[in-house]
């Protein structure tokens, strides 16, 4: 199967049950990509596909083959973190760290849906065209991200950081 | 996971064709309920038919209406502007369920298609009708909280956790399906899903091989008084305990021409209140004619020891949402 990966390409044989999650993981050596419960209930496994995020553990890889994928990876490097790991770091988004590189995988996610104007349930008016960013819209559209640390204040903070100051160009997006 | 093959047909004929022939066949599309119940082996098919490809678009229908092909992704539905703008309520009911990454991923038929479930359905410690037909069911001495108090049998008390599909069935939604040999049927969304009876693991009316292949709305007057209304344990991605869809449409005397109302959360599938319905066709849009009209629809529920608190509970969103429509100002949208 061929996968498109963070720009790179990949030829791998596989099983056909493996999920997208461990193929990134346990095939390709990927594991910024996290395992939590493995059903879809904690956004732990949050990758971006062709820049929308899905949960790679309730993806088959053999759907995903020749997409775009991107993971935490792709995102931002050590030395040149994306704004929103920097916004992580200043908020304190996270404690353990597990659940982090979801969280802003999600987050990214989160912002092109914004620039999309795809309302959420909490939005007031389903036929404006922009979307009021505010705590509310953030919490609710994190919602399938959860913290066991308990850092989703901080990480509310910090995704909103971002929403309201779009970086200047240049940061790995 | 247990081991199947994978096809990938060029097109929904091709679809049904494999399914047709090969056993134990199952649709493919987002996957959410599929590739998870695949993981716990609940779910074992031998062949699974991608069709995430296919269907994918939303297009206008002649004399008004909306063909949603059944691949479209729940959020990219939900987006529309004509969804928005037309079928508000369809919007609303799609944000309220599970999270943006899983409407990302969930096609509009996987979500019809997702199986009416409980937690003893997922725990294969618990004896369950539908895993195991004939097993018993260890729900109705269980944990009932989550359970169904309409519809329900000695068989099965689980409730379908859509919420798109209790807006489907409110605005009268039809479901075009394609079966062997080019078949092509429309079933109405609230003919399509079954009450349990003695056969709970039989959960829709679809014949082998059909495929799901667009949903289709109709014309209607409720775009500016409809509303989606769900009651969870926590304040997103959680399954309904109730959820109430509501649309009125008001006559120039201020009168109800017609009123509209499914439930979410209290039954077997989506639950269509065409008691409640019919008594408030033609009243004043009070809230005593609501809380009859609640009542009414109501006096079939069976409680289960836990979730008691559903019915009264889901009257009370029944009449607030009705209030809070009738109101609206005749407005903008």
């Amino acid at each position: 199967m061929h996968f498109a990966i963070n720009g790179r390409s990949y030829d791998v044989e596989l099983d056909i049950r493996t999920s997208l999650l461990d193929l990134l993981r346990d095939r390709l050596g990927l594991t910024g990509t996290k395992k939590g419960c493995d059903q879809g209930a904690c956004g732990a496994c949050t990758v971006l596909v062709h820049g929308e995020r899905i949960l790679s553990c309730l993806a088959l890889a053999v759907q995903y083959q020749r997409r775009e994928i991107m993971t935490i990876e792709g995102l931002g490097t050590p030395n040149a973190l994306h704004p929103l790991q920097q916004g992580f770091i200043a908020h304190d988004g996270f404690q353990c760290g597990y659940c982090t590189p979801g969280q802003i995988l999600s987050a990214v996610g989160l912002a092109r849906e914004l620039q999309n104007g795809v309302p959420s349930a909490v939005t007031a008016n389903l036929t404006d065209d922009a979307v009021e960013v505010t705590a509310d819209e953030v919490r609710e559209r994190m919602s399938g991200n959860l913290c066991r640390c308990g850092a989703h204040n901080g990480i509310v903070e910090a995704v909103l950081e971002y929403l309201r100051e779009p970086p200047e160009t240049g940061a790995a997006r | 996971m247990t081991p199947f093959r994978y096809e990938k047909p060029a097109d929904t004929a091709g679809a049904v064709e494999i399914s047709r022939r090969a056993p134990a066949a199952r649709y493919l599309a987002g996957g959410t309920n599929l590739v998870d119940l695949m993981r716990e082996t609940i779910e074992r098919p031998e062949t699974l038919v991608d069709v995430s490809h296919l269907s994918g678009e939303i297009r206008d229908i002649d004399g008004g209406g909306l063909r949603i092909g059944a691949g479209v992704k729940n959020t990219a539905v939900a987006a529309h502007r004509s969804v928005r703008e037309r079928y508000p309520l369809l919007t609303q009911a799609i944000l309220s369920g599970a999270s943006a990454q899983i409407r990302n991923m969930a096609s509009v038929g996987g979500n019809i298609m997702q199986r009416t479930r409980c937690l003893y359905f997922y725990d294969d410690a618990s004896r369950c009708n539908k895993r195991e037909p004939g097993a018993g069911c260890d729900a109705l001495q269980g944990f009932t909280r989550n359970h169904a108090i309409l519809g329900g049998s000695a068989s099965c008390v689980a409730t379908h956790p859509s919420d798109m599909c209790v807006a489907l069935a409110a605005l009268d939604a039809s479901v075009q399906l394609e079966g062997p040999r080019g078949a092509r049927r429309s079933l109405n969304l609230t003919d399509l899903h079954r009450l349990p009876g003695n056969t709970p693991e039989i959960e829709t009316g679809l014949q082998p091989g059909e495929l799901i292949t667009a949903v289709e709305l109709h014309p209607n007057r409720f775009a500016n008084r409809c509303s989606y209304r769900k009651v969870r344990d926590r304040a997103s991605f959680a399954f309904a305990l109730v959820s109430v869809a509501a649309a009125l449409d008001l006559a120039d005397d201020g009168s109800i021409r017609e009123a509209r109302l499914a439930l979410g959360g209290v039954a077997h599938k989506p639950w269509r209140a065409r008691t409640a319905e019919a008594l408030l066709a033609g009243k004043q849009p009070a809230e005593t004619q609501f809380r009859q009209a609640a009542d009414a629809e109501l006096s079939a529920a069976r409680p289960l020891p836990h979730n008691a608190f559903k019915i009264e509970l889901v009257k009370r969103v029944i009449v607030s949402s009705f209030v809070a429509l009738a109101q609206r100002k005749e407005a903008s949208a």
